[in-house]
């Protein structure tokens, strides 16, 4: 058992025992950093009674992020599972209300415990560290550096979020993908109005108007009369198409007809890049589901029609274990960015309001795969 | 010549007879949703049936169903279908029995009467009559490696128009060049597909058929 282990270490190469003291090099670099955020976040809380230490309060805040983060990442790659972190979105702007807003978070007070235990306990654990992962790193056949994972444990034991805190991010976040939900359906229903009102309700009307005027010229001009029929009839042909696309952005008639299989398919063959569709769903998804889904999907191939320059794209949908997996992958040139057009965007917004996500994989010169998920309860 | 109407609106359904019988066709039964279709085909036997995608009870695609069904208990019983909107994949799935007699068009185009009319005649008499915007759907692939993609851009132009039901008089007229040429590019088009030499009519269909299927043929066929 020691003499395997042994062997096991001496031909680890150099670099995997170098990794702890990185590691805790860094730690302790982080921690002397620490330790000066958190005397200046001390006197700045103090100075709140005389105004000026309201943005410096906010400065701490911000500087404090980052660095709890920093100290997250290294413990999860010391412990081998991500430390998670659940902070509230500021959105509030105001000189007074940002610093309140950011008071109000539980995991800013947490982090700031944290703080003040790190800039003590953890920065000589981490010291401590140091000396253990160097000597390790002459004396290999010591065991692993015990002193850097307490710290990590600790690390995790103060920074990961507590109930209160997942709870708290979890009802803002809801509160938010509620808020534009409700958004993007009244700016939805205000653009069905609009083309509406300006496209098939006016074609009628001057339809309705040429049939007045032919009614009128039957007897006294019925060459006049036939062109105005003509016009008449060319108008109620516009009218329809429009109601047509309008009804397909709605809820496209074949969704209705065929389900979400059925759909996709349907959007594969009108699709001008090849489409390799692969559907693995056992039961229908409920309808909001199965529209959500068939949007989102519709509109990451629409984005590679438009932007990837691909030769083939392949879809899929696989539905397990309570959740609906899509996936969007194309051969194009790479590059999506979210943040950059609005179509990932709205697919984003759209899948928020089932809680769902979306991930998009998409280095530069490709190839990019977005993989949207969401929960779904079969109907 | 007979025909069977199915089309759940009332008005539409009134409209649709009256447009047919003042054409020549007798209507011997005009009903309002998918079962009372099956029974009227059953019991009348038309010469062709004029159909509503979607009808009760179930207002899906009652009426494609029931239609493809029909044909496959009469096999090559004319059918054609009437639509808000076409889909490529219903286009398919008629065809799928390699016969003809069968159309797909917008509901738009019963506009055009006399066009309408005689879309409902080339139905009856084994053609096909497939919508335009069925045709555009079509022309936006861009697909290499399939039969159709062999085809002279000329030759896909008079083919669509073969899809949407023209006789090779109708294409002439259309593209402004001979009866002749256009028998010329038909009688290539076959060649590439693969099309052997048999009744003029049911190569079309294949023709057609081909195109249907070549715009979105599973790589390994």
């Amino acid at each position: 058992m020691v003499a395997t282990g042994r062997r096991d270490l001496v031909s680890t190469d150099l670099a995997s025992r170098m990794r702890p003291l990185r590691r805790a090099l860094a730690l302790t670099c982080y921690g002397v950093v620490g330790a000066a955020l958190f005397v200046a976040a001390v006197t700045s809380l103090a100075l709140v009674l005389v105004w000026v230490g309201l943005p410096l309060v906010v400065a701490c805040a911000r500087a404090l992020r980052p660095l709890a983060d920093a100290h997250r990442r290294i413990a999860g790659d010391v412990l081998g599972e991500p430390v998670p972190s659940a902070y509230l979105r500021v959105t509030e702007t105001g000189f007074v209300a940002r610093p309140l807003a950011v008071a109000r978070d539980p995991s800013v007070w947490r982090d700031l415990v944290w703080l003040g235990v790190n800039s003590t306990v953890g920065v000589l654990l981490a010291a401590g560290a140091v000396l253990e992962a160097a000597c390790g790193l002459v004396l290999w056949w010591l065991p692993e550096s015990y002193l850097l994972r307490w710290d990590a444990n600790l690390i995790r034991a103060m920074l990961a979020p507590d109930d209160r805190a997942r709870l708290a991010a979890r009802v803002q976040a809801l509160t938010l993908s509620r808020a534009e939900t409700v958004d993007t359906q009244a700016a939805e229903l205000r653009r069905i109005e609009r083309d509406l009102h300006d496209g098939a309700q006016a074609r009628l009307v001057s339809v309705a108007m040429a049939l007045g005027l032919a009614e009128e010229e039957l007897v006294r001009d019925p060459e006049h009369a036939r062109r105005l029929l003509v016009e008449a009839r060319a108008g109620t042909g516009q009218a329809l198409a429009e109601m047509r696309d309008l009804v397909r952005g709605i809820h496209p008639p074949v969704l209705a007809d065929r389900g979400l299989v059925g759909a996709l398919e349907a959007l594969a063959l009108s699709s001008p890049v090849p489409v390799e569709l692969d559907t693995r769903l056992e039961s229908a998804p409920s309808a909001p589901v199965e529209s959500a889904a068939y949007f989102a999907v519709a509109e990451g191939l629409a984005n590679v029609i438009k932007h990837a320059g691909a030769s083939r794209v392949a879809i899929g949908v696989v539905a397990e274990g309570g959740w609906l997996t899509l996936r969007v992958a194309d051969d194009g040139r790479g590059g999506a960015d979210p943040d950059a057009g609005t179509g990932l965007r709205g697919i984003e917004r759209r899948l928020a309001a089932f809680d769902g996500s979306l991930r998009v994989e998409s280095p530069s010169g490709g190839p990019t795969v977005l993989t949207m998920e969401l929960p779904c309860a079969s109907s | 010549m007979r025909v069977v109407l199915a089309e759940d609106h009332a008005l539409l359904r009134e409209g649709l007879t009256r447009l047919l019988e003042l054409h020549g066709f007798e209507v011997v039964a005009a009903v309002a949703d998918g079962p009372a279709l099956a029974d009227a085909l059953d019991a009348h036997r038309p010469d062709v049936a004029v159909v509503d995608v979607r009808l009760p009870p179930t207002f899906t695609d009652e009426g494609l169903r029931a239609a493809i069904a029909a044909r496959t208990a009469t096999p090559g019983l004319p059918v054609l279908v009437l639509s808000q909107y076409v889909e490529q994949l219903y286009a398919r799935e008629l065809l799928a029995d390699g016969r003809g007699g069968v159309g797909y068009l917008l509901k738009d185009r019963v506009s055009d009467v006399a066009a309408f009319a005689a879309a409902v005649r080339q139905v009856a008499d084994g053609g096909t009559a497939m919508d335009p915007e069925v045709i555009a759907q079509l022309l936006v692939r861009h697909d290499r490696d399939v039969p159709v993609a062999s085809l002279t851009p000329r030759e896909r132009e008079v083919l669509a128009l073969m899809a949407e039901g023209r006789s090779n008089a109708a294409i002439a007229a259309r593209l402004f060049v001979t009866e002749k040429a256009v028998s010329k590019h038909t009688n290539n088009i076959f060649m590439r597909l693969g099309l052997p030499p048999s009744a003029d009519d049911n190569r079309r269909v294949l023709a057609v058929i081909a195109y249907l299927e070549g715009a979105a043929a599973p790589r390994e066929a």
